[in-house]
């Protein structure tokens, strides 16, 4: 049995040494820097231990900005995209013909690179001199005076960034979904359909409780992802996401730490914190309000 | 409620579509299934016996022909409106619903003046559940049941509508043989109480023998016989539904009519008066033979296995196309056998069969 453990062990070193080095010890060393106080990155010193850092941060426009933004998306492009998705599956699973195609192009976007994409919805939205752009020609059509999407106000600019971010995460939530759905039994649906239940009962009492152990993954994921959103701003507004007012927390994280006013470790951990205090508190919110409406088989 | 079904027939396009022919799963199936009767629809997988209970259902429209419920042509009309309970094999429980909830779901799709009241469903359910006894586990999930308990529920949420005809899809497959024997006794005794004209599909002949007030046997979607099952089984049609029939199987026999006597090689076995000179395939079931030690068949004993009240003698004939002759009979009777064991057959154990066809070759007096 000793033996036995030592092995064990032997077998996990590689993996433990890993994550030890990698994650475990930033981690901690991250919750340290948040609390050191005035830290130099050159000599490395610091002049105090205290709540400075939370104090800085949370005072900071900028991060409050951030905070605003990242919640704004998270709870619009979260519900939207597991809805959409949502739709476009049971969508899916109703049709016989052409239905690979369909899952092909909805899969498309996954396989697709964000910079890549980021750059074509710049060209569908961005005003310039020459053009109005594609989506301000369409609401033209409508009698809309355009709208500059990328360097215009802010509301436009939140517009775009949703928008981009439920194209982009909608190809996974539907691929979850179509398999979620192809999984349920057809038995239950024929003994449902004996029965004469009515299509939006099947769906409200049958399907969903049989998906909601997939429903719930992508919704907890979806609120984890859209928090720690950053490279889809970056596609859009550049690399001057303070000043466009469209920063994340996590933008604010890495300005902090490489941007042009960048180099506070201190203030960046703190703001790493309070972020991973944000997930944590939401995630434990999920879980427990998943537990009375999750059904595992 | 009688169900008559007149000429259904239903046929699939062939999966190779090298094969332009399509698959005909039920064959002109003919019948009139009387009011308040038990039903089993038999035979080995394949035979078309669970296509013919989804045409009934409604679950599949027939290709041609025409099912009726009592007077009502129900061919065009969907599952939902022609008042049927369907138990699937696996059940279909809802596993996120309770017991009471599963057996209520089916009444929550009431509308308009049959709409009924929460209390009123749940007094519904729970006399549903007295009924085939699971009334202690109402609140329990389907995966705390037991499988025979699951198929009560199943059975309950296919009644509690109070169809007009109640159809299982090998109900008693999933469980194991004990509870087997238990629940068929159940599905007869919920049968009997409650009256409903009831079809059930089955592989296995012991099952639908044994519950059953007329058995339908199967192959290939065509109907071979339909009867009464100790008809059947004493009766049958052909060499198919005599080797299907009885456990252990009937021992088949290649065997010449000469003179109205049957001969086994030069064994002369039994007068067969009225069959004229041919080759005949013969089948005798295993209560067929008797040890006389004066026997005209001799055969070989090969082992002798004790079941208790009777005795199951193996042994071997060149004339036999089984694997082995079983013989089932009483133990005083084979006392003293070593190697050799000698047989008399009862004439009505013993029929005789057209080789080519298989059809039975009647016997007269």
């Amino acid at each position: 049995m000793e033996k036995n453990n030592l092995k064990a062990w032997l077998y996990l070193l590689p993996a433990i040494l890993f994550l030890g080095v990698f994650l475990v010890y930033p981690l901690i060393d991250v919750f340290i820097y948040s609390f050191e106080e005035g830290y130099n990155t050159a000599s490395q010193t610091y002049l105090g231990v205290g709540g400075y850092n939370y104090s800085y941060v949370l005072h900071d426009p900028y991060f409050l900005q951030a905070v605003k933004n990242t919640f704004i998306l998270v709870l619009i492009t979260v519900p939207v995209s597991t809805g959409l998705a949502l739709l476009i599956s049971v969508g899916l699973a109703s049709i016989s013909k052409l239905r690979e195609l369909f899952q092909t192009i909805y899969f498309l976007p996954y396989v697709t690179n964000t910079l890549a994409v980021g750059l074509v919805f710049m060209i569908l939205f961005q005003k310039t001199e020459y053009s109005d752009g594609l989506i301000n020609i369409l609401l033209g059509v409508f009698g809309m005076s355009p709208i500059d999407f990328i360097d215009g106000p802010w509301w436009a600019k939140m517009l775009v960034l949703c928008v981009y971010t439920v194209w982009v995460v909608l190809p996974f939530k539907i691929l979850i979904l179509t398999s979620a759905l192809a999984s349920v039994k057809q038995d239950y649906y024929n003994a449902a359909r004996v029965d004469g239940t009515g299509r939006m009962r099947v769906f409200c009492r049958i399907t969903l409780p049989m998906i909601s152990p997939m429903l719930f993954y992508l919704i907890i994921t979806g609120f984890i992802g859209a928090f720690k959103a950053y490279s889809d701003a970056v596609a859009l507004f550049g690399t001057q996401l303070n000043a466009a007012e469209m920063n994340t927390i996590v933008g604010y994280v890495y300005d902090m730490l490489y941007g042009d006013s960048g180099g506070y470790p201190s203030y960046a951990s703190a703001a790493a914190i309070i972020l991973f205090v944000i997930v944590l508190t939401i995630t434990v919110i999920n879980l427990l309000v998943s537990r009375r409406h999750v059904h595992y088989s | 409620m009688k169900v008559v079904l007149e000429h259904v027939t239903k046929t699939f396009p062939n999966r190779n579509k090298k094969i332009k022919d399509d698959v005909i799963a039920v064959s002109d199936f003919t019948y009139e299934i009387p009011d308040g009767k038990l039903i089993g629809l038999l035979g080995p997988s394949g035979c078309g016996k669970s296509t013919t209970l989804n045409l009934i259902s409604g679950l599949l429209k027939p290709t041609s022909g025409r099912i009726f419920f009592g007077d009502d042509d129900v061919t065009d009309i969907s599952p939902e409106h022609r008042g049927i309970g369907l138990v699937f094999q696996n059940y279909a429980l809802y596993p996120h619903m309770t017991v009471a909830e599963n057996i209520m779901f089916p009444l929550g799709n009431l509308r308009g003046k049959e709409k009924m009241s929460r209390a009123d469903m749940r007094a519904k359910a729970e006399e549903i559940a007295r009924l085939v006894q699971i009334d202690p586990y109402l609140d329990r999930k389907p995966a705390e049941l037991s499988g025979g308990q699951q198929q009560r529920v199943a059975i309950a949420r296919a009644l509690v509508k109070m169809p007009r005809v109640l159809l299982l899809d090998e109900p008693l497959s999933n469980l194991d043989a004990r509870l087997r024997l238990q629940t068929r006794e159940e599905i007869r005794r919920i049968q009997r109480e409650t009256g409903i004209t009831t079809i059930f599909v089955t592989h296995d002949q012991e099952e639908a023998m044994s519950i059953s007030d007329a058995i339908v046997v199967m192959r290939d979607g065509v109907v071979q016989q339909i009867g009464a099952p100790q008809e059947v089984y004493n009766d049958p049609c052909n060499l198919f539904v005599a080797k299907f029939l009885g456990t252990p199987p009937i021992n088949v026999f290649a065997g010449t009519v000469r003179a109205g006597k049957l001969y086994f090689g030069d064994d002369c076995v039994l007068d067969v008066p009225g069959v004229s000179d041919r080759d005949v395939t013969v089948g005798i079931r295993p209560e067929g033979f008797e040890v006389d030690a004066a026997g005209p068949m001799h055969c070989a004993l090969s082992a002798i296995e004790v079941m208790g009240r009777d005795v199951s003698i193996v042994a071997s004939h060149e004339s036999c196309q089984s694997a082995s002759i079983r013989a089932i009979v009483d133990a005083d009777d084979v006392k003293g056998l070593s190697t050799a064991v000698r047989f008399r057959l009862k004439a009505h154990k013993v029929d005789l069969f057209d080789p080519a066809t298989e059809a039975r070759i009647p016997v007269g007096e």
